[in-house]
C-alpha cells in the first residue's frame, strides 16, 4: 500500500518530465527521418514544447514570461537581424542574391572575412539618390493626410454608433466589420471598377449630367486616398467607438447642467474623453499606411511615390535584396517613433482606467 | 407636533399663508410611453428648505428631480420656479444645479477645473472665478486636493468635489440625487451633518432624492413620501414618523406594528377590537370614526413598554411571551406573541448592561402603552 502510493506520487510528480522527454524524442525523430512536408516544423514545435514543459518545471514564472519573449525573438528579432545583415551586404547574381554568406566550415577566418565584407554602402546609396527620401517623405505625406481624412470620416460614424440604441449597436458593429469578410484584394479591385474611366462613378456622374467627359480618377493620388480611407476606416472607427461607448451620459448632463450648450459639451467633454481612442485609431491607421504597398500599386499612378512600392520594386523587379533591405530597415526605424508613442498612449490609458 | 430646531424661530414657511413657494409643481404628469412616472402631482417647495423626496425605486422621485433640472419635460402641467414657468427652459439656462448620483466628475479635469467648469461658462471674470473656486474648496475642505484628478482622490472627497461644483454657481436650487449612496455608513453619517451645515451656511434650497429613510429623516426640513408617481404624504420628519396618514407611510418609515380591527366609539376615544377574546385597544384620534368601521392601528415598537407587571398608568395592557430578542446594542427589540396569537414588536433602551437584563426567551411579560401612543389609520 505504502509502496504503491509512493510510486504513484513519484510518477505523478515526474509525469510532466516523462512527457517532455517523449515529446523531445518524437520531435528529433521527425526531423531526423524527414519523411513528409512540414516534418521539420512539427518536430521543431514538439521540441519547443518539450523545452517549455521542462522550463516550466524548473521555474514557472520565468517559463511563462519567457514565452512572449521567445516569440518575439524567433519571429521578429531574428528575421530583423537577417534583414539588417542583408542590408549590409552587396548584391550578387547567385542564390541567395547577395554576398557574403556565412560559411561556418571556414572557421575563424571565414567569420572574419564575412564581417569584413559588410558595409553601409546601401545606406549611403539611399541617402545619395533623391528618389528614396522623396519616397519616404511622400509616403509620410500620404499617410498623414489619409489618417486625417479617415479620422474625419470615422468619428461621426463612431459617434453615431455610440449614440444608437442598445439593440442596434451589434448590427452597426457588424456592418463596420463586414468588409473584412471578403478579401482585401478583391475590395481594392472593386474600387478599380468604380473609379476607372468607364467605371461606375464616371457613368453615374455622366448620367446625372454633372460632368460631360469622364474624370481621370484611377491611377491618381485621389484613388490612393479613397482606397486607404476605405480600407483602414474600421481601424479608426473601432477604438473611437470603444471610448465613446464607455462615456458616461451623466457627464454630458452635468456639463449641460453647469451651463454648456450641447455643442460646448461636445468640445469640452466628449472630445477630450475620446482622445485615447482617437490617438489609438490614428496610430493604427498611420503605421500600416506608411508602408502600404498594395493600394498605391493598384490604384495609384506612376507619380504616386510610396516607399512600399519602391521596396517591392527593389526586391522583385531589380532583385536588389540588399538595397531593398536597407529601405526596409530605415522604414522600420522611422516607424519605431510612432509605435513607441502609441505604446505610451496605451499605457497611459491603462493607468487611467485603474 | 413640536418642531425641534436650532433657532428659536421655527422654520416652517409651508405653514405661512403669506410665503410664496420657490418651486411649484402644478398638476404635473409625466409619461414614458405607456408608463406613467408622475401622476397629476401638485407640490410646493419653499426657499431655504431642505426637501427630501423619499420612496422605493421606480416611484418617480428621480423623474421629478430630473424635471426640475430640465432633463425631462412634463407631459402635462406646469413647473414654476420663483413664479415663472420653467418647463421650456433648457438645463443650461436654469438657475438650478444638480449633484449627480455617480457624481459625474469630469475625469480629464482637475478638482479645481471641475469646480470652475460652470463658472467658466458664465460671464464671471477670471480672477473672480479663482476666488470663488477657492471659496468652494475651503467650504468643502478640499484645498489640498485642488490639483488632483478625480481618480486620485477618495470616494468621500469626490462626493465633496461634486457638491462644491454644483454649489459654485450659487444656484437658487440645488438638486441632490442620492448624494450619499456611494459612501460607507460612517462616512455617510458625517457627511449628512456636513450637508446640513453647508445648506445652512449657503442658504440654498436643497432638494434631495433618496431611498434611505434615515437619511431623509436626518437632513430634511420636510419629506415627501412617494409611491407610483404620487405623493402619499408631505410633512416634517416628525410628522411623517409620528402621524403617518396611511399604512403605506407608517410601514415605509421605520419599524411599526400594524393591527387591524373594528372600531367602537366610546367616551373620549375609540376601542379597537382586533381579536376574539382579546382586550380592545384604547386609542385617541382626531379622525371621524364610525362604529364598526375597519381601521388599522399603527404603533411604533419604542412606544410599547415591556415589563413583568402591567404598568397601571397606561391605558393598554397585553400579556404575552417573548418569542425572540434582537439585540442592537443601544436597544433591544422584543418580539412578543400575545395570548391571541398576535405578534407585536416592542423595543427598550438598554440602559443597563446586558448581564443585568430583565427578560429572556420564553419569559412571560406585559406590554403597556398609552392611548395616544399609536395612530388610527383608515387608509
Amino acid at each position: 500500500m505504502r509502496f504503491s502510493q509512493t510510486l504513484e506520487s513519484a510518477y505523478a510528480s515526474k509525469a510532466d518530465l516523462v512527457l517532455a522527454a517523449l515529446l523531445a524524442v518524437a520531435g528529433i525523430a521527425l526531423i531526423w527521418l524527414n519523411q513528409a512536408d512540414g516534418s521539420h516544423f512539427t518536430g521543431g514545435l514538439l521540441i519547443a514544447f518539450a523545452v517549455f514543459v521542462t522550463a516550466y518545471r524548473i521555474n514557472r514564472r520565468l517559463a511563462v514570461i519567457a514565452v512572449p519573449y521567445l516569440w518575439l525573438l524567433v519571429f521578429f528579432l531574428v528575421p530583423f537581424i537577417i534583414v539588417v545583415k542583408i542590408s549590409l551586404s552587396d548584391p550578387a547574381i547567385a542564390i541567395p542574391p547577395y554576398t557574403p554568406t556565412l560559411e561556418l566550415s571556414e572557421g575563424w577566418t571565414g567569420l572574419k572575412s564575412f564581417f569584413g565584407d559588410l558595409d553601409f554602402e546601401n545606406f549611403e546609396f539611399l541617402a545619395s539618390d533623391p528618389l528614396y527620401y522623396t519616397a519616404y517623405l511622400s509616403s509620410a505625406k500620404i499617410a498623414i493626410i489619409s489618417t486625417a481624412i479617415t479620422l474625419l470620416v470615422a468619428f461621426p460614424i463612431a459617434y453615431g454608433m455610440a449614440k444608437a440604441s442598445e439593440e442596434w449597436r451589434p448590427t452597426l458593429m457588424m456592418l463596420v466589420i463586414l468588409p473584412f469578410w471578403t478579401s482585401f484584394l478583391i475590395r481594392v479591385y472593386a474600387w478599380m471598377g468604380i473609379l476607372g474611366r468607364e467605371g461606375f462613378l464616371n457613368s453615374f456622374l455622366l448620367w446625372l449630367g454633372i460632368i460631360d467627359d469622364p474624370l481621370t480618377m484611377l491611377n491618381t493620388n485621389f484613388a490612393v486616398y479613397v482606397g486607404i480611407v476605405y480600407t483602414y476606416l474600421p481601424f479608426m472607427i473601432l477604438p473611437i467607438y470603444a471610448t465613446l461607448e464607455k462615456l458616461d451620459v451623466s457627464l454630458l448632463e452635468a456639463a449641460e447642467d453647469l451651463g454648456c450648450t450641447r455643442t460646448q459639451g461636445f468640445w469640452l467633454v466628449t472630445l477630450p474623453l475620446s482622445m485615447p481612442g482617437i490617438i489609438a485609431g490614428c496610430f493604427l491607421v498611420f503605421i500600416p499606411v506608411l508602408g502600404e504597398f498594395v493600394i498605391p500599386s493598384l490604384l495609384g499612378g506612376s507619380d504616386t511615390l510610396m516607399i512600399g512600392k519602391i521596396l517591392y520594386e527593389e526586391f522583385f523587379s531589380n532583385r536588389d535584396w540588399p538595397v531593398a533591405s536597407a529601405v526596409a530597415v530605415i522604414l522600420l526605424l522611422i516607424l519605431v517613433v510612432p509605435i513607441v508613442l502609441f505604446q505610451r498612449n496605451q499605457q497611459k490609458q491603462a493607468e487611467a482606467d485603474q | 407636533m413640536a418642531e425641534l430646531s436650532k433657532t428659536p424661530v421655527v422654520f416652517a414657511p409651508w405653514n405661512d399663508p403669506n410665503e410664496k413657494p420657490l418651486i411649484q409643481f402644478k398638476n404635473v404628469t409625466k409619461r414614458f410611453g405607456d408608463f406613467t412616472a408622475i401622476d397629476n402631482l401638485t407640490l410646493d417647495i419653499y426657499a431655504k428648505e431642505f426637501f427630501a423626496l423619499l420612496g422605493p425605486s421606480g416611484c418617480g422621485k428621480t423623474t421629478l428631480m430630473r424635471m426640475l433640472a430640465g432633463f425631462e419635460m412634463p407631459s402635462e402641467g406646469q413647473i414654476l420656479l420663483g413664479g415663472q414657468d420653467i418647463v421650456k427652459v433648457p438645463p443650461n439656462k436654469r438657475p438650478v444645479n444638480m449633484m449627480f448620483q455617480s457624481y459625474a466628475l469630469f475625469p480629464h479635469l482637475s478638482v479645481f477645473d471641475n469646480i470652475a467648469f460652470g463658472l467658466r461658462r458664465s460671464d464671471m471674470p477670471k480672477d473672480q472665478i479663482k476666488d470663488r473656486v477657492a471659496e468652494m474648496l475651503r467650504l468643502t475642505r478640499l484645498e489640498k486636493f485642488a490639483k488632483r484628478k478625480p481618480h486620485q482622490i477618495s470616494g468621500g472627497q469626490r462626493q465633496r468635489v461634486a457638491l462644491a461644483r454644483s454649489l459654485a454657481k450659487a444656484p437658487k436650487l440645488l438638486l441632490l440625487d442620492e448624494p450619499l449612496g456611494a459612501l460607507d455608513k460612517k462616512l455617510r453619517n458625517d457627511t449628512q451633518f456636513e450637508l446640513m451645515d453647508i445648506q445652512e451656511k449657503t442658504g440654498t434650497t436643497f432638494v434631495i432624492v433618496t431611498h434611505d429613510q434615515e437619511e431623509a429623516m436626518t437632513v430634511a426640513s420636510r419629506i415627501a413620501v412617494m409611491d407610483n408617481g404620487k405623493l402619499i404624504q408631505v410633512d416634517t420628519p416628525s410628522g411623517i414618523y409620528e402621524e403617518p396618514n396611511s399604512v403605506y407611510v407608517a410601514d415605509f418609515i421605520g419599524d411599526v406594528n400594524i393591527i387591524e380591527g373594528n372600531a367602537k366609539v366610546v367616551d373620549g376615544g375609540i376601542e379597537i377590537h382586533y381579536a376574539e377574546g382579546a382586550a380592545p385597544i384604547h386609542a385617541k384620534t382626531d379622525k371621524h370614526i364610525t362604529d364598526g368601521q375597519r381601521v388599522s392601528y399603527a404603533i411604533r415598537p419604542e412606544k410599547i413598554a415591556v415589563t413583568s407587571e402591567p404598568m397601571a398608568d397606561r391605558a393598554n395592557h397585553a400579556h404575552g411571551t417573548i418569542l425572540d430578542i434582537g439585540y442592537l446594542g443601544h436597544l433591544s427589540s422584543y418580539f412578543v406573541t400575545l395570548g391571541n396569537g398576535q405578534k407585536v414588536e416592542a423595543s427598550m433602551t438598554n440602559s443597563r448592561r446586558l448581564s443585568r437584563r430583565d427578560f429572556t426567551w420564553e419569559d412571560n411579560v406585559w406590554l403597556s402603552w398609552t392611548d395616544t401612543a399609536g395612530v388610527v389609520l383608515t387608509e
